[in-house]
């Protein structure tokens, strides 16, 4: 089963003369252990699209599923249970609660959703080893770098059964080595089972996916598709 | 380029052609292939400028060593120490491709852009493919090599974005005209 798939999903702001068609009919699929990189010019759509896709926002036509689920028929406490155990967000700010630790940021989505503590802390604990911080998870935010706020917000967005994390512009933020590391660390988490959906400008980092579809007034003109094998390219 | 690479393999000693040659390559990994042929001819023409000079015999095998003379150690000190001059291309064909899609009715500059982005994005995709298989400590010079393809790739991106943006912004019907004899209309 795929973990998302938007099927021919229209998004207009507003109607009548001003209104504003932020997506045409956008179809995607994304399978377990897939990263998928949106590019495109700014207002071309691609935040919209998280947000769709996160279910932060209901299209105006079209369907969007969450690991088979249709978020268009749920209710608001539905949706909002959807989004605490299945969908997780990286900003480019990190979004981390500075007076919680590490490990309290990373189970926060899984307190919420009513699980045991003694459950929580091990699922916040794997999380944490599986970005490589299981040393750090008694610090605070603001005692963390840069590269590894966004590997706790990793964590965070892949805590217990989430397996769809939504990536808006992750390393806008950090320099391009430590970056660099991120995606890195979004590959593998893919590589290990997750589903990503990854917002970027920089060719640099969309290179890291899977797949790169490109959007332009709110419709996909292109996707990379699957590239040609590493002998072509060297000859 | 073969050149300076072989007189900077010498700084680490006296070494044959075909010692040269993987050296060369292990320490590109294998972008530039090398034939064993260009490699003397260039290490005939370095003999020849007084950089580098045969060291003793020849072995069993008929191979001869070579070494860095003095003014050979001069001149790779001198590669290292100046920078290597941005290569002018005024006859790239992307640029000319763009410039002549801009400036020709019917054609998509839209279009254009986007398939060449798909493209790079798409051997970007490989590069990187290349680049999270290497090993941090025992690729680390193919990395450099690697990453300095996978900058250029990003910057072509870059610049087919700005292209873009500036094309959206040029008013609609901009194209010049064909010469007006026999010239049929095609519709935008």
């Amino acid at each position: 089963m795929s973990v998302l798939e938007l099927a021919d999903v229209v998004r207009v702001h507003g109607s009548g003369e001003t209104a504003v068609h932020a997506l045409r009919g956008v179809s995607l699929t994304v399978e377990p252990g897939e990263l998928v990189a949106v590019m495109g010019p700014s207002g071309s759509g691609k935040s919209t699209l998280l947000n769709l896709a996160g279910g932060l926002d209901a299209p105006t036509s079209g369907t969007v599923l969450v690991e088979g689920t249709d978020l268009g028929g749920l209710s608001r406490a539905q949706l909002a249970a959807v989004r605490r155990r299945s969908v997780g967000y990286v900003f480019q700010d990190f979004n981390l609660i500075p007076a919680l630790t590490a490990a309290e940021n990373v189970a926060l989505p899984r307190e919420l959703d009513g699980v045991r503590m003694r459950e929580v802390r091990r699922e916040s604990a794997a999380a944490l080893e599986d970005v490589g911080l299981s040393e750090l998870a008694d610090r605070f935010p603001d005692e963390l770098s840069g590269g590894q706020r966004q590997r706790v917000a990793i964590a965070r967005a892949l805590v217990g059964p989430r397996r769809l994390v939504l990536a808006d512009e992750p390393t806008g933020a950090l320099d391009s080595r430590t970056g660099e590391w991120v995606l890195r660390l979004l590959r593998t988490r893919c590589d290990a089972g997750a589903a990503g959906v990854l917002v970027t400008h920089e060719a640099r980092h969309a290179a890291w996916a899977d797949r790169v579809v490109f959007l332009r007034d709110g419709a996909m003109v292109d996707e990379t598709g699957k590239a040609t094998p590493v002998e072509a390219l060297l000859k | 380029m073969v050149r300076n690479g072989l007189l900077a393999l010498l700084l680490r000693g006296p070494m044959h052609g075909y010692r040269l040659r993987a050296e060369f390559e292990a320490s590109t990994g294998t972008t530039w292939p090398l034939n064993i042929g260009q490699v003397y001819t260039t290490l005939a023409r370095l003999e020849r400028d007084g950089l580098v000079a045969p060291l003793g015999e020849a072995d069993a095998e008929g191979r001869v060593m070579y070494e860095l003379t003095a003014a050979g150690r001069e001149e790779v000190g001198r590669w290292f120490a100046t920078p290597v001059e941005r290569q002018s291309r005024p006859r790239d064909e992307l640029s000319i491709k763009l410039a002549m899609a801009l400036m020709t009715e019917g054609v998509d500059v839209h279009a254009v852009l986007q398939a060449q982005r798909t493209a790079t994005l798409r051997s970007l995709q490989e590069l990187t493919r290349l680049k999270a298989g290497a090993d941090e400590v025992t690729d680390a010079a193919w990395l450099l090599v690697l990453e300095a393809m996978i900058f250029q790739a990003e910057a072509e991106v870059r610049w087919l974005d700005h292209c873009e943006s500036r094309v959206s912004a040029l008013p609609a019907r901009h194209a010049t005209p064909a010469p007006a004899a026999d010239h049929e209309e095609v519709p935008s």
